[in-house]
């Protein structure tokens, strides 16, 4: 059975800066994984360069989803075969109802799966049923996707966006960045109720905190643009207790994660 | 005076009696501009003395004129000469009685252009008067409109049928001297819309026209008169699509719009003709002088979305005369391809306690130029005036322009003005923000920029703003990316 995602000596580059430096990964159905590390390690940017952003540039590696290449995919083409990430700065779409938005993301993803598209009120109704879930106030709806919003409205909406589109694969950009605690388990519990035989989920965070509510299977450091250390849920209680700086002096192995 | 007067009017007789009867035989006149021309074009619409020689007023008056500059529009020269001032549609003069005596050829145009019109009639239950080229050829609802006493026609028939509520308030907004493009439509304005609302009437359906723009190297000089009497309230829709050619076409219309005591007029624009290709060839020049006056407790509320045109030069204005009137300009334009738009709006407070808003949002995309210019003008007399402006400008690219002109003149001091402004690119971050959540390029650009203008489209009627939304987006296709 092949891997959902299957990274293999990934490097990427911005404005020739080389960020990536041979990340090894591969992350099966069922599975969530963290991956932790310092600022400035690398960690964003493989996120940003699984969903396909164009700032960076993919210069050595692959990277396949469910077999396929997913570097030559469109980000829309990658959303839609299942691919989803939260954003560590949501952006703000002024005047755009986030209704309207979510619907017209859910139905371009469901005209992909070969479903039938969703009208206004079948719509509402899942919508409505998934933010009681995330203890979000339905006038949320109404509002412009994130305009106004605290840090911490943002990232619920991300997770309920999340919970809409039920991706393959979810992958938390520092979701947990700028949340209070009350907010991180709302958070936390709308991730937790995506885990699934079906479905993965990668954790990228600085601080081992998330991860008390959000139980990985694997952890893995990033250092320097690649998979410093890899194990088990243990490693970042490890990373919380000895901090980051052992990793300079070079225990760094390469990393073999997944069953 | 009088001698030459007289001269003149035997002279009139003469040209129209041996000179040009044949020539009113014809569905369209050879280029060239001259008195004779105005004179055929009056008697092929059988006019009244009084409407020919107020156009032969305006057109001595046009040939002391010269044809403004300040805009900032790079215009290539306009030959007078070489347009033909009138053309019809060939069928019988008698003209239509329903939608089945129409043309089947000319309802197919409409088809292509994706206005079914006998649809929008039956399901929207909007009063369709069409103009295709110079000629009306479709009027409905007519009889649910006469029995509140509205009167929406043509204008040629309002000239027939009302000749006393046209010689009243014709010019008396934009008066023929007013500017180059406004005396050259007076003098020779083909067609257009009438309408007259009743005292205390509220018009119950939205009032539409759908303008076309066909027949080769014609220019067309449309002719609207809207007139609310007092307490009555009217909402009017145009919206226009041109189809593709390969000269310009000038536009030059005007249209006045009449606001009594405690009347309100809604105004709404959809405009979409050919903005040319992207080297900027065949696209409209469109010079447009439309004006709105409001007596005591009027209100004039101009919404325009502007996709189309190579050429726009617009300022729907408002004339605050009356106390307590009030005045609104809401507007999307937006230029791309090769496209120059200056475009904005007049507001002129008179009277005590009158208040305007202006919205503007300028998108620019490509090659495109978007200018705002607006000017609030508070008089002497009007106490306690107050105006909000504000201006947003959206760039797409790096070779796009946009600007700003705002004129503020007060002369009052208790008046108030507020301007804000602010430009922006479009967000690449918002962009793949919705890519990532599968949205395509073309529906997030789409999106982000109705966005951008939704505090304008909201003031659209419903199956205008939804119509104005797609035609935003496919204005901007291929312009990101």
């Amino acid at each position: 059975m092949s891997a959902l995602l299957e990274i293999k000596n990934l490097h990427a580059e911005v404005e020739g800066n080389k960020i990536l430096k041979g990340i090894n990964l591969e992350v099966n159905p069922g599975e969530v994984h963290a991956i932790m590390g310092p600022n400035g390690t690398g960690k964003s940017t493989l996120a940003q360069v699984l969903a396909g952003h164009e700032a960076f540039d993919v210069t050595d590696g692959e990277a396949l989803f469910e077999g396929e290449d997913l570097l030559e995919m469109e980000p829309e083409d990658r959303a839609r075969a299942g691919l989803f990430m939260a954003f560590q700065y949501p952006v703000e779409i002024p005047g755009v109802n986030s209704s309207y938005f979510l619907k017209a993301a859910l139905n371009a993803i469901r005209k992909h799966r070969g479903e039938p598209e969703l009208d206004a009120m079948e719509f509402l109704k899942l919508a409505k049923a998934k933010m009681a879930e995330l203890d979000m106030d339905p006038a949320f709806l109404k509002r412009p996707v994130n305009e106004g919003f605290s840090g911490g409205e943002k990232k619920r909406n991300d997770i309920f966006q999340m919970s809409i589109l039920e991706p393959k694969l979810c992958i938390l950009d520092e979701t947990d960045s700028g949340l209070d605690i009350d907010a991180l388990q709302v958070v936390a519990g709308g991730v937790n109720r995506m885990r699934s035989e079906n479905r993965a989920i990668v954790v990228i965070t600085h601080y081992q905190r998330l991860l008390e509510y959000i139980v990985p299977d694997y952890v893995h450091v990033m250092y320097d643009g690649k998979i410093a250390k890899s194990g088990g849920k243990e490693l970042a209680t490890e990373l919380e207790a000895k901090g980051y700086g052992w990793l300079e002096k070079g225990g760094a192995a390469p990393a073999h994660a997944g069953a | 005076m009088q001698d030459s007067d007289a001269i003149l009017q035997e002279r009139v007789n003469q040209e129209y009696k041996y000179g040009w009867v044949t020539d009113i035989e014809q569905d369209i006149f050879p280029p060239g501009l001259n008195e004779d021309v105005i004179r055929a074009l009056s008697a092929k619409k059988k006019e009244p003395e009084w409407l020919t020689e107020w156009r032969l007023k305006a057109y001595r008056h046009w040939l002391n004129m010269k044809q403004p500059d300040w805009a900032k529009l790079q215009v290539s020269p306009i030959d007078y000469q070489a347009i033909s001032y009138y053309a019809a549609p060939k069928s019988k003069e008698d003209g239509p009685k329903s939608l089945d005596d129409i043309d089947p050829e000319i309802r197919a145009t409409y088809d292509k252009l994706g206005i079914p019109l006998v649809e929008q009639m039956a399901l929207a239950g909007i009063a369709v008067d069409a103009v295709f080229d110079s000629v009306s050829v479709a009027t409905t609802f007519r009889a649910k409109l006469e029995e509140l006493g509205i009167i929406f026609c043509s204008f040629s028939e309002a000239v027939r049928e009302h000749p006393d509520l046209v010689k009243k308030y014709l010019g008396s907004v934009v008066p023929y001297t007013d500017n180059f493009f406004a005396t050259l439509n007076s003098a020779v304005f083909s067609d257009g819309s009438f309408c007259y609302v009743p005292k205390g009437v509220r018009c119950p359906m939205e009032l539409s026209t759908y303008f076309r723009i066909n027949a080769g190297n014609t220019g067309q000089f449309e002719r609207t008169l809207l007139v609310a009497d007092e307490n009555s309230y009217v909402s009017y829709l145009e919206g226009c699509t041109a189809p593709m050619r390969d000269e310009n076409q000038l536009h030059a219309a005007v249209v006045e719009l009449v606001a009594l005591d405690g009347a309100q007029i809604k105004y709404s624009t959809v405009q979409n003709w050919y903005p040319g290709d992207a080297q900027g060839k065949g696209g409209i020049y469109n010079f447009v002088t439309k004006r709105g006056k409001a007596m005591k407790g009027a209100k004039l509320s101009w919404t325009q979305v502007e996709t189309g045109s190579a050429i726009t030069w617009k300022y729907p204005s408002c004339i605050l005369q009356g106390d307590n009137s009030v005045g609104e300009f809401y507007s999307v334009a937006l230029s791309s391809l090769k496209q120059q738009a200056d475009t904005g709006t007049k507001m002129v407070h008179i009277g005590k306690n009158t208040r305007s808003t202006i919205v503007s949002k300028g998108i620019s995309a490509m090659l495109g130029q978007n200018t705002y210019r607006g000017q609030v003008l508070i008089g002497k007399n009007a106490d306690n005036a107050r105006n909000y402006s504000q201006c947003d400008s959206m760039l797409m690219g790096s070779e796009c322009g946009a600007h700003t002109f705002p004129y503020i003149d007060v002369k009052n001091p208790s008046g108030q003005v507020e301007h804000e402004a602010s430009t922006s690119k479009i967000n690449e971050d918002q962009i793949f923000y919705c890519r990532q959540r599968g949205i395509s390029t073309e529906d997030a650009v789409s999106m982000i920029v109705n966005g951008f203008c939704k505090e304008v489209l909201q003031e659209l009627p419903m199956e205008f703003a939804v119509e104005a939304q797609k035609l935003l987006g496919i204005s901007l296709e291929g312009s990101v990316g």
